[in-house]
């Protein structure tokens, strides 16, 4: 009774009313959902920035967990490093059953140096580094179910608070990484600028990321149906976030809050009128952090193999030479569906 | 008896109260203690110079501070400077022929991405460029010159290397200069441009000095009075600034940076200012906040910032160092600085440009003469005619403020 679209129904998809009885299809989110608990996720994020803006207590804020160590506890090595060296911290968080392997990229020297040229060389070659890695086990002949995914699924870029513009390392930055990896940039320690300095600043960051032609997350491009661009367009309006991060709490009206204590006023980090830090964390983790990973896998990792396997088709013939058939014999996917 | 007598009253006026006790002591005394006083007469009337550097990236508040300081409005024409630096910088490039529009008055100085040709596409090499505002400020009746000279483009590209290089430059231009005039013939009249004072922004973001604060520092310190400024202080919660100061003064002691260190009180002076003195000398470096804006706060109009958290008050001393730093730099010091730039500043600068004038000749093998031969040729027929016309110049000027003067003074009586 079931049967295929009809020509006169203009709607190609059978409704639920049109059904003769519950079948059971929405009962697949349930099964996703004891899926997902069961295998976990895996979440890499890279803070980039100079250093003092506060990557560290901000990540800390965000997942309410100590996963960095901040460069300003006593016992941190201050030396200033003459090159930008990758330093990858990783953390098991569990939250109501749901467990998540985040990783935390951090890259302190990163325009520190009186000369920055080529600062960003190390940090594009960490992130083509885990899409090879990434690109090796899928090409394998025996793959791993799940492949270890260990692929840059956001890059936090932090701003100072200039209240002026971009600067050119700024820029130079961004454009070199926006092909690569998705960018939220950020205004860190937005607690130096009025609500006005802070519309102006964010006005202009928008026009100069217009003019240099940088795509940030999330790109207009990959809207994927009206709704889901209107909630974007909503975020791109008020990109850059400007944050505020803290780990010290304080009373305010009777309630504990996050927030920085200072001689003229408590800055709540969590309150929407003080500052944008609740916006970015939904952003990141309530609403968008499955449309970052997919969007690192279908879309920035996607060129990176089809840039790859244009340029090595030797690679490519030598390893199906020792090829040995997966046991149930099928045929080589080019979809990866190991990862959740 | 009466001149005796008017002569006592008019010293009693000019006597500070300390002399006066002294002098109600002997009843016979000289009268050169007026000395001070008449020195102070004449400097109000010649009016005071004090040439300011501020230096530090952009975006520090630089010209909101000094704006704050001096309560007035240097910055007004600031925008279009740029754009026409813009459009220098721009000519000169030998590819492209094209002319960029001239940006407006209320737009902010134009970005550095901006800085690429529309047509051509060539990026202009930003430089680190040297702008001169100068003011005139009377408060008083105590004329002041100030010139602030600002370091536009310090810092703030990818590759900083040497990017303090034209700011030595420039002092050492001044130096030169003034030591030019100092050695010429007509000494009546020499501008003193040389840079009495540095203002160094350190950004409050970073854990103390970054390795272009450092750098910058060591090469300014033997030719200027630095003094450092962490810049921006409301985005530091009043442990952050301990700390931070803290170990921007370590720092400084480990790199072997000699900033500004304020003369040792004498030790007549009263209680209270000693305290003061410590006080100020244990503040540095000054954590400031500047704003022109008026807010509303505890129910008086103030100078601040107003946030939604709460209103930073400008000349609050529990807020920020600001009324520190003013008192310091405008009340009580200014011409400590200019003493200071005076006598050892330009003094080095001076014994090792005679040194290396001496040196040369040496090696040119010319017979030593027993005066240090100045740097000078005596002049020619041209620069002897500059020169009287210059001077007639400026006595028809001094002539013509002395009948402004004059006329002034007519008015108020």
């Amino acid at each position: 009774m079931i049967t295929a679209a009809h020509a006169n129904n203009p709607n190609p998809y059978i409704q639920g009313t049109d059904l003769f009885g519950y079948v059971g299809i929405e009962a697949v989110l349930d099964q996703m959902r004891r899926k997902t608990i069961k295998a976990g996720l895996e979440f890499n994020i890279m803070v980039v920035g100079q250093s003092g803006l506060g990557k560290s207590t901000l990540v800390n804020t965000l997942f309410k967990s100590k996963v960095s160590r901040k460069s300003c506890t006593p016992n941190y090595e201050e030396k200033i490093s003459k090159t930008v060296k990758l330093h990858s911290v990783s953390h098991v968080i569990e939250e109501k059953g749901v467990k998540m392997k985040l990783t935390v990229i951090d890259t302190p020297g990163f325009g520190d140096q009186i000369n920055n040229d080529n600062c960003w060389d190390p940090i594009v070659k960490h992130i083509n580094e885990q899409y090879e890695k990434y690109l090796r086990e899928e090409i394998n002949i025996n793959r791993k179910r799940r492949i270890p995914d260990s692929r840059v699924h956001c890059c936090i870029y932090f701003l100072p608070a200039t209240g002026h513009r971009l600067r050119p390392i700024d820029v130079e930055f961004m454009k070199r990484l926006g092909k690569i990896v998705s960018i939220v940039p950020v205004i860190a320690k937005a607690d130096t600028l009025t609500i006005e300095e802070r519309h102006e600043f964010k006005e202009r960051i928008r026009e100069d990321l217009t003019v240099n032609g940088i795509d940030v997350y999330p790109q207009r491009e990959y809207d994927e149906d009206p709704e889901e661009r209107v909630l974007n367009d909503r975020i791109r309006e008020s990109l850059p976030f400007a944050v505020v991060g803290t780990d010290k709490e304080h009373q305010v009206n009777g309630n504990k809050v996050l927030g920085r204590k200072t001689k003229w006023g408590i800055i709540e980090v969590e309150n929407v009128a003080h500052c944008e830090f609740a916006n970015l964390r939904d952003l990141l983790i309530r609403s968008h952090l499955q449309d970052l990973k997919d969007v690192t896998h279908d879309v920035h990792y996607e060129t990176y193999r089809v840039r790859r396997l244009n340029e090595s088709n030797v690679d490519f013939s030598d390893l199906s030479r020792s090829a040995r058939p997966l046991e149930n014999g099928c045929a080589d996917k080019c979809e990866s569906d190991s990862h959740l | 008896m009466d001149a005796i007598m008017l002569q006592e009253k008019l010293v009693e006026r000019l006597l500070c109260p300390r002399v006066r006790t002294a002098r109600q002591k002997e009843k016979q005394y000289v009268g050169f203690a007026t000395l001070p006083n008449q020195v102070h007469r004449k400097s109000v009337k010649k009016g005071f110079d004090f040439t300011l550097m501020v230096a530090g990236e952009s975006g520090m508040g630089k010209s909101t501070l000094v704006n704050s300081l001096f309560l007035t409005d240097l910055y007004k024409d600031r925008k279009l400077l740029n754009a026409e630096g813009l459009i220098l910088h721009h000519l000169r490039s030998p590819s492209c022929h094209h002319h960029l529009s001239a940006a407006s008055p209320c737009d902010p100085p134009p970005s550095p991405s901006a800085l690429l040709c529309r047509c051509c596409a060539e990026r202009i090499h930003q430089t680190v460029e040297i702008i001169k505002h100068t003011v005139d400020i009377e408060e008083k009746g105590v004329k002041l010159k100030l010139t602030i000279v600002d370091t536009p483009g310090f810092g703030d590209a990818v590759n900083n290397n040497e990017c303090w290089k034209p700011i030595t430059d420039y002092i050492d231009q001044q130096f030169e200069q003034y030591f030019r005039d100092e050695s010429g013939l007509n000494r009546k009249n020499i501008q003193d441009n040389r840079v009495h004072c540095c203002l160094y922004f350190i950004p409050p973001f970073g854990h103390g000095l970054r390795p272009v604060d450092v750098e910058f520092m060591k090469a300014l310190h033997e030719k200027v009075n630095i003094i450092p400024l962490i810049a921006k202080a409301d985005c530091l919660t009043p442990n952050e600034i301990k700390k931070l100061k803290d170990r921007i003064r370590e720092e400084i002691d480990k790199f072997g940076i000699k900033v500004y260190q304020f003369p040792e009180c004498d030790s007549d002076e009263d209680e209270e200012f000693k305290q003061l003195d410590k006080e100020l000398k244990e503040c540095t470096p000054f954590a400031v906040i500047g704003s022109n804006t008026v807010v509303e706060a505890r129910g008086q109009r103030v100078r601040g910032r107003l946030y939604p958290w709460g209103i930073v008050e400008v000349e609050n001393q529990s807020h920020c160092d600001f009324v520190k730093l003013r008192n310091m730099l405008i009340r009580s010091h200014m011409h400590d600085l200019k003493d200071v730039t005076c006598d050892v500043h330009y003094e080095n600068y001076r014994a090792q440009c005679i040194q290396e004038m001496t040196s040369k000749l040496a090696q040119d093998n010319r017979v030593d003469s027993p005066v240090p031969i100045l740097p000078l040729s005596t002049p020619d027929v041209e620069t002897e005619k500059l020169i009287k016309m210059k001077d007639e110049e400026l006595k028809r000027m001094q002539e013509m403020l002395n009948k402004m003067q004059q006329q002034m003074h007519d008015k108020d009586q």
